[in-house]
């Protein structure tokens, strides 16, 4: 997710680096490897590594993208750290992340352990799984589209005022997209329900491998089902929780299509997120170095928060080994 | 889905273990389809939609019911945006990467978890890097370069970008599963006089096909669902992908809401019929890296 997708999207499945083995001894023939690395190795720099050096030389120079581009040093970075629109859109990432990251794991733990623990064994395994299906629908579809219908919902004669109107609470009919105070809430509430199918998933199969007699001794204990959730669920699942905030994390820095969706950034910047900014200055704007300084921004920042997020596992798992 | 709920519901056993007692569950339950419901009210507004005439949408808004089987909006999109050749784009574009991507990926992770390269640690982190930066950091020198070499506004430049991507993950999630394959194994095969080739695609290949089954899938979906690669890249209507084809019509006066939501419905009916058909081995997929 979204599966993001990167976006959302059915998301990146959950998958933990094994730690790789020393060799023992360097066997013969070892350069013979290095040729199936080789096409890989090519497409890798071609597509990824020259690119990457591009838009890092663009980012200190002014350039529209036609004729040579001019020197300029850090100037665009200068101009960045003044930019306010910069800034809002920083500001929006983080919403973006309670959107994307906080309140799905935090739901999605609750009802994969209900969906588990309640439903899945005190009803039939089908309700459940019919159940998680739904929660997981929108994950399924191209994120865009999700966009496109949600914004047709929440325009000002869309179905959700039309639903307002019908329940009674015609008061509260809104441009819930166009007005800047309401746009970057709503974008918020299309987030979680685009991501939260992508923790319930993942966790109710991590619940599937927790050894149900660690339930049902704390049940003959008498511990309650917080206490049980507690002490047993949240542990037990806990690698899940460290790829599913991780990945959605990274999702939620990354986002782009559902913004340009619902509102292209709008309505006065309020949903603006980076990656929408980069594309407008790039592509709209024609600012090719500056677009190039905030897609730098936006890397690094990326970069450091996946190491965080690395080195934060690795001491968690060194310190459960010491335990 | 709620209908399925029901009937599974009525035939209610009369099972007196301590599981099946007590009425807080029933509490649980209703809370959690409560749930449920509003997660699919977006697809039935989208359904009830689809179907309805711009005259009889205008006159009696989105929540009533159609007044008639209406299905000339559907047949607007499908011909106004073209649709089977969108579908062609995204399948090609999707089938295409997901192939090469996989295919690329096995030689990597070949070299890097069976092969043991130096320096193969930094390598697989570089790869899952890439898999992570922001496309925008490569966006517009691979837009730069794809015009300069005629590639640009070609499905083969997605093609080729999105096969580099895809695998970058695909070579980090196989290179750590080919580490840990039986290292006797090989070793017997290189005692039969086995090359490298030959335990690649006798030995090493028919063993992670299963996870090559689901790189495959995922590698499609995603790709299917990609956004703004194409969006720059595919300028033109005989190239777009269905998601690019579907949001530059936004906004389009040819686009009533009628229209708006037959072509959200046509657009994500591929997605949902490729998970229905694939559910199990995705979420084969989904818990199987879970699984220590």
């Amino acid at each position: 997710m979204a599966l993001t997708q990167t976006s959302a999207g059915p998301q990146r499945p959950a998958v933990r680096p094994e730690p790789v083995r020393t060799p023992r001894k360097r066997r013969d023939g070892g350069a013979a490897y290095w040729l199936y690395l080789l096409p890989g190795a090519i497409l890798f720099v071609l597509v990824i590594g020259v690119p990457l050096g591009g838009t890092l030389y663009l980012s200190l120079t002014k350039w529209s993208g036609v004729g040579d581009p001019t020197f300029i040093g850090f100037d665009n970075y200068t101009r960045l750290f003044q930019d306010e629109v910069f800034w809002t859109s920083f500001k929006n990432t983080i919403a973006m992340i309670v959107a994307m990251v906080v309140v799905p794991t935090l739901l999605g733990l609750l009802l994969a352990a209900v969906l588990f623990d309640v439903i899945g064994r005190r009803f039939k395994p089908r309700t459940a799984a019919a159940l998680r299906a739904a929660f997981y629908l929108p994950q399924v579809l191209p994120v865009v589209v999700a966009g496109i219908v949600w914004g047709w919902i929440l325009r000002p004669d869309g179905a959700f005022n039309s639903l307002l109107d019908v329940i009674g609470l015609g008061a509260l009919q809104h441009d819930w997209l166009g007005d800047p105070d309401t746009a970057l809430p709503t974008v918020m509430a299309v987030m979680i329900w685009v991501q939260i199918g992508y923790p319930v998933v993942v966790f109710m199969a991590a619940l599937q491998r927790v050894d149900p007699e660690l339930y049902e001794a704390a049940e003959v204990d008498g511990a309650n089902w917080f206490h049980r959730f507690r002490s047993i669920t949240l542990p037990q699942i806990r690698p899940e929780t460290f790829v599913v905030a991780l990945t959605c994390t990274i999702a939620a820095l990354k986002v782009f299509g559902p913004v340009f969706a619902l509102t292209r950034g709008g309505p006065e910047n309020a949903t603006n997120v980076p990656s929408y900014f980069a594309y407008y200055t790039f592509f709209k704007k024609l600012q090719v170095g500056y677009g190039s300084a905030i897609s730098t921004v936006l890397t690094l920042i990326i970069i450091v928060v996946a190491g965080l997020f690395i080195w934060l596992q690795y001491r968690g798992e060194r310190q459960d080994r010491e335990v | 889905m709620a209908v399925t709920l029901v009937t599974d519901r009525v035939p209610r056993r009369k099972v007196r273990d301590r599981h099946h007692r007590g009425a807080s569950r029933w509490v649980v339950l209703a809370l959690v389809t409560l749930g449920a419901v509003i997660m699919l009210v977006p697809f039935v507004f989208m359904l009830l939609n689809a179907f309805k005439s711009p005259g009889d949408y205008s006159s009696s808004g989105p929540l009533s019911w159609p007044t008639e089987f209406y299905t000339k909006g559907l047949k607007t999109y499908w011909t106004e945006v073209n649709f089977p050749l969108k579908f062609w784009n995204s399948l090609l574009i999707s089938g295409s990467v997901a192939v090469l991507a996989v295919a690329v990926s096995l030689f990597n992770a070949y070299a890097l978890g069976i092969g043991r390269v130096k320096g193969r640690l930094w390598i697989v982190g570089l790869f899952l890097l890439a898999n992570m930066m922001p496309q925008e950091a490569l966006i517009y020198p691979l837009y730069y370069a794809a015009k300069e070499i005629g590639l640009y506004n070609t499905q083969l430049s997605v093609i080729i970008i999105f096969t580099v991507i895809q695998s970058a993950f695909g070579t980090y999630l196989l290179a750590s599963v080919l580490g840990t394959f039986p290292r006797s194994v090989l070793e017997a095969a290189a005692l039969d006089g086995a090359g490298k080739w030959t335990v690649l695609r006798r030995v090493v290949f028919p063993n992670v096909r299963p996870t090559l089954a689901v790189l495959l899938i995922f590698f499609f979906i995603w790709t299917w669902n990609e956004f703004l690669i194409p969006l720059v890249m595919l300028i033109d209507n005989s190239t777009q992908t269905i998601p690019v084809a579907l949001a530059s019509l936004q906004g389009d006066r040819l686009m009533d809401a009628p229209t708006t939501n037959a072509g959200a419905l046509i657009s994500l009916v591929p997605a949902v019929l490729f998970f229905i058909i694939f559910q199990r081995t995705l979420s084969r997929g989904i818990t199987a890296g879970a699984e220590k």
